[in-house]
């Protein structure tokens, strides 16, 4: 059964790879970076708890310092090709989607709960294959372009697994209950709709805190969603929570935190402004959740 | 109280613009510290939830094929495509995105678009094409807010989309969640009211797209 160890192993490989072109051009704080991806991928689940915390610290010091040189800009191109050239690109999206279903309707190669990932990776393979026999450059060409976006990306490309790893620690510590229990302290008594804004609104505010509306809703939940909204004023659950979990979603859109989300595209499309594609969201995200908390109100409550 | 410390480092560190892998480093260790834990039970934990999370940082494996085909001129191509159709306007080809990107995650189809594989070798090439031939030119911070607007649109399609499917993980998280508190109920009474949001979203998120064209024309 295929799982998450061969997407790990591909992922692996490929960042070792990285590593090694990088000493090659001796460019040696991206080799380092890029190897100890490598190391995590690859070896990770044998390090133990402590080993891949010092291989995270590893991470930070070589990010931390400095040492993450940009890539060089391309000189040269080859012929460009015509409307082909997007098949490859499509590949990726349609194995993952043939995939998923096959996963379904024959289940038994592929973890159900990674089939997205595992075809993501194939489909990625495939599709570079694909490109290598119709446009049959030198076998490090796609490598050298994929280290260079790579490259450009820096160690941005870790912060959504750092910020996730930030979660757990946030979790272990208690974070949560005590921001739950401010928020459900300033709540004026037995107003509705007091009630159903600060739940709308906290949802969303501590989404931006911590990045992830997951991480929000079972606090606001056990805060102001379940005591007030469904227990006092007899709230439809179903309502409250899928719409309030959408107000979190709101939050999301708003945060550098959802680095993956909002910092990511913003390197990849090389924007110079960090923050832009939070500027491009913020004048949708506002409006709709005020309608979200709207909604809740009008549609979660007995009249 | 204490633990709180850690948000506010969060918060200090990103305005003032520190590296944020060291701010998310330092704020951990102070969030535990203060929760009382000691410094090497913390880099433990962390390390344990790094290495869960590996899954969150393999959308890159994608990059050595959009850098081969970028090579070999695809973002050009798909500036050129967009210029043969005579009626497309940045906004209506990133409205139809959008309700592409709802349409197809409310079906469970997350993975099949995102800011790797289809914004940035695709979708935003052709808006900027597309809103350059509007304006008859855009200076350079025009250019950064289209192509800023076809990232957010990536995601607001995404955010107001999948939770109309009923085995995407939030909703889940949400059945487990009520569950606990003695409150039963069926995914499809929950991703059902996903969509009066979506209905928001697109036409919120629709208006500005379309005041977008109204923007690049004058």
């Amino acid at each position: 059964m295929i799982g998450l160890p061969f997407v790990y192993a591909v992922a692996g490989v490929l960042f070792a790879i990285y590593a090694a072109l990088g000493v090659l051009d001796r460019r040696w704080g991206n080799a380092l970076l890029w190897g100890l991806v490598a190391i995590s991928f690859l070896f990770g689940d044998r390090l133990g708890d402590l080993g891949n915390g010092v291989l995270v610290l590893g991470l930070v010091l070589i990010a931390g310092c400095g040492l993450i040189r940009r890539p060089q800009p391309r000189d040269d191109s080859e012929t460009p090709r015509g409307n082909a050239i997007f098949l490859p690109v499509l590949i990726v999206p349609v194995v993952a989607l043939a995939g998923t279903f096959a996963a379904r309707w024959w289940p038994g190669w592929v973890d159900p709960k990674q089939a997205t990932l595992v075809c993501l990776a194939i489909g990625v393979l495939i599709a570079l294959a694909a490109a290598l026999l119709w446009l049959r450059p030198r076998p490090a060409t796609p490598f050298r372009e994929g280290l260079r976006l790579m490259d450009s990306v820096g160690w941005a490309a870790l912060l959504p697994q750092m910020l996730a790893s930030l979660g757990a620690i946030f979790a272990l510590s208690g974070v949560g209950t005590v921001v739950g229990g401010l928020i459900g302290g300033i709540i004026p008594n037995g107003s509705l709709i007091g009630a159903t804004f600060a739940y709308g609104i906290g949802m969303a505010l501590f989404t931006i805190v911590m990045g992830n509306a997951f991480a929000a809703f079972p606090v606001m939940m056990a805060a102001v969603g379940l005591p007030l909204l469904i227990h006092q004023h007899h709230g439809d659950p179903a309502i409250v929570c899928a719409i309030g979990m959408l107000s979190g979603f709101c939050g999301t859109l708003l945060t550098p935190m959802a680095a993956n989300f909002n910092i990511v595209p913003a390197v990849l499309l090389e924007l110079k402004d960090r923050n832009g594609v939070i500027r491009a969201q913020a004048p949708t995200a506002l409006p709709l959740l005020l309608v979200n908390i709207l909604l809740i109100w009008w549609l979660a409550f007995p009249r | 109280m204490l633990v709180l410390s850690g948000i506010a480092i969060i918060v200090l560190g990103f305005l003032l613009r520190f590296n944020p892998l060291i701010v998310v480093a330092a704020s951990a260790l102070v969030t535990g510290l203060a929760a009382g834990l000691h410094p090497l039970a913390i880099l433990a934990a962390f390390g344990k939830a790094f290495n869960e999370t590996r899954y969150v940082t393999i959308v890159w494996i994608v990059l050595p094929v959009i850098g081969l085909l970028e090579r070999f001129g695809l973002q050009e191509r798909a500036r050129a495509l967009v210029a043969g159709f005579g009626r497309a306007t940045a906004g209506r080809l990133l409205i139809a995105y959008l309700l592409f990107r709802q349409l197809t995650a409310a079906i469970g189809l997350t993975s099949i678009a995102g800011p790797a594989h289809t914004v940035r070798p695709l979708v935003a090439p052709m808006a900027e094409a597309l809103a350059d031939r509007q304006a008859g030119g855009l200076d350079e911070a025009a250019r950064e807010r289209v192509k800023a607007l076809a990232a957010a649109t990536d995601n607001v399609g995404l955010f107001f989309g999948e939770d109309i499917f009923l085995a995407i993980g939030s909703i889940l998280l949400m059945k487990g969640l009520l569950e606990q508190f003695g409150i039963d109920l069926q995914p499809f009474q929950l991703s059902v009211w996903a969509i009066p949001s979506a209905i928001a979203a697109l036409l919120i998120h629709g208006f500005r797209l379309w005041r977008l064209d109204r923007r690049l024309a004058r």
